[in-house]
């Protein structure tokens, strides 16, 4: 299946330590489609969100983006598979670097790609556009700039390479209604545009509802232990 | 649960139920910035009464966490505050929160009558000291024993063995319910709950908001600061909605969730995900320029040239305050 349009972990066990968190599951992510992740706290879902952005490396098992089987994590990867996925996480405090301005904060992966600085300029003035900062946020640092504002900046940054898979983990959870709705309007917008596969973690079972197209509860997706 | 009430309620003397406990009265907060002035709280006024859960929501950014701080005295050096805030108990005489001085709301009022769940609990929490420990202090510096610890960390759902951890070996979650903890440890008459669900799971989130309501049934008061509509609709008595430092509605839950007179309410409320799920068109305005007229004007869909003055809270049909030109009346489609 080379050919296979869908970003999988396949079978994948993760345990910390003596603690098994993930034991053999298998979630298959599809382009063009939104899918909603539940489940109790503690049961895994950030793990398999850090292991399908390639963070962090399964014991057992194997994630594969598109057919092709991914080895290793972060900067083992080739530039041009990592890009393929983004992720967005809960709280843009912990990760947004404070020294970086925003609009720095959302060039820095095409910088950290050797990216020409002209064609930077213009994908984050395109980015910042699309989620709606104004110019005067662009300049600012994290600690100047409210939450909502921060994560669009985080969002600009995770859609900075084209993902053609987004991963977000309660990324909409301490943001206000409005912002929250602005925030799945931008990607429910580039799922569309782009055909991108979404992945939405949520506590909110309403938003999960009326966000995805489907909803995989993490228990079902765990092979049953023989 | 009757050890719980006995733990986290013990019997002080109380306003009666329906009383004032705090009225505020044309609060204003300014913040003096090197080349700009930040006007975060205006002309606020709101009255909580005993038994009362006041749920104040908005957009981040519209002035609702400073409205707390204000009211504690917790504000940073650059900001000048103007207007009363009138603490009202039986037992002692009315302490105007705004001009009573540092040196009285440290020792007389802040924890011990106005208790706050702060925002972030991460950086609230002594890192060198456990939470049984950080418990203990609380308790004794307020004549209780420090054995209730572990009850109080059982009304808030943690784990009474999760009290021997460090901050930094708690998760958010359970850091957020250890400042909630030593908030209620000196069982103060008024509580301001800075967002004091972030981090929760949804059980979690409504043990929390049950514990809030129980104690406003016990006769305390709530202040209930949130960006979450649906806690505020599931706890509150009385919902405030704050838009550009603010309050443009102030009503009964069920009336404002129901029937929404402000069309800046009504927006929010619009972006539910069990609603249209739509954001309020535009952006907020920054709170060092703001119009002259109604705030909200320049994103309204009703807005006309009256608009241009700024309207003051006014009664509308059903109970409650809205400051508009042009309130959505009951049963109208807009």
């Amino acid at each position: 299946m080379t050919d296979a349009q869908h970003l999988l972990a396949d079978e994948v066990t993760v345990g910390y330590g003596r603690q098994v968190v993930l034991n053999g599951v298998t979630v298959r992510l599809g382009r063009g489609e939104t899918v909603g992740l539940r489940g109790p706290s503690g049961c895994g879902k950030s793990t398999l969100v850090r292991v399908l952005a390639l963070l962090h490396r399964p014991d057992q098992g194997r994630v594969s983006i598109d057919g092709t089987p991914v080895d290793g994590t972060r900067y083992a990867v080739p530039v041009a598979l990592r890009t393929r996925v983004a992720a967005l996480f809960q709280s843009p405090r912990a990760a947004a670097d404070p020294r970086l301005s925003l609009a720095d904060l959302i060039a820095e992966p095409l910088r950290a790609t050797r990216t020409p600085e002209p064609t930077v300029r213009e994908r984050v003035a395109e980015l910042a556009d699309l989620v709606g900062l104004t110019a005067d946020l662009r300049g600012r640092r994290p600690h100047a700039v409210s939450d909502g504002q921060l994560q669009r900046a985080c969002l600009a940054r995770a859609l900075v390479h084209r993902p053609d898979y987004l991963l977000c983990d309660e990324a909409t959870a301490m943001l206000d209604a409005s912002t929250q709705a602005h925030v799945a309007a931008v990607i429910s917008d580039y799922q569309r545009t782009r055909q991108a596969g979404v992945l939405v973690i949520s506590h909110d079972q309403t938003l999960l509802e009326r966000w995805s197209d489907r909803i995989v509860d993490l228990a079902a997706a765990t092979r049953a232990r023989a | 649960m009757t050890t719980t009430e006995s733990v986290s309620a013990p019997a002080s003397p109380r306003v009666a139920a329906g009383q004032p406990l705090l009225t505020v009265d044309r609060l204003g907060v300014e913040f003096r910035l090197r080349d700009t002035t930040v006007r975060a709280v205006s002309d606020l006024s709101l009255t909580v009464r005993a038994g009362e859960l006041l749920a104040i929501v908005g957009e981040s950014g519209c002035g609702k966490s400073v409205l707390a701080h204000a009211l504690l005295g917790l504000l940073p050096g650059n900001a000048t505050t103007t207007g009363h805030a009138v603490l009202h108990e039986p037992d002692s005489e009315p302490v105007d929160l705004i001009t009573c001085g540092q040196r009285h709301l440290a020792r007389r009022v802040r924890g011990r009558r106005l208790g706050l769940v702060p925002q972030s609990p991460a950086t609230a929490l002594n890192p060198v000291r456990t939470g049984r420990r950080l418990l203990a202090e609380t308790l004794r510096a307020h004549g209780r024993d420090r054995a209730d610890a572990e009850q109080l960390a059982v009304d808030v759902g943690l784990d009474p063995t999760d009290l021997d951890r460090y901050p930094h070996e708690l998760s958010g979650g359970m850091a957020q319910r250890l400042v909630t903890a030593l908030a209620l440890a000196p069982d103060p008459a008024l509580l301001i709950a800075d967002e004091p669900t972030t981090g929760l799971d949804r059980p979690l989130v409504d043990h929390t908001l049950d514990l809030l309501r129980r104690r406003c049934d016990n006769g305390s008061a709530v202040v209930l600061i949130t960006h979450d509509l649906a806690a505020a609709q599931r706890v509150a008595d009385t919902v405030a909605v704050m838009y550009a430092s603010r309050i443009v509605e102030h009503r009964d839950t069920d009336q404002l969730f129901t029937a929404p007179a402000h069309p800046y309410a009504s927006a929010l409320l619009d972006a539910l995900p069990d609603r249209a799920f739509r954001p309020v068109p535009g952006d907020p305005p920054m709170l060092t320029a703001l119009p002259p007229g109604c705030a909200f004007a320049p994103r309204c869909p009703r807005r006309t040239d009256a608009c241009t003055d700024r309207p003051e809270p006014t009664p509308v049909t059903g109970g409650g305050t809205a400051a508009c030109h042009h309130p959505i009346l009951p049963g109208a489609t807009t």
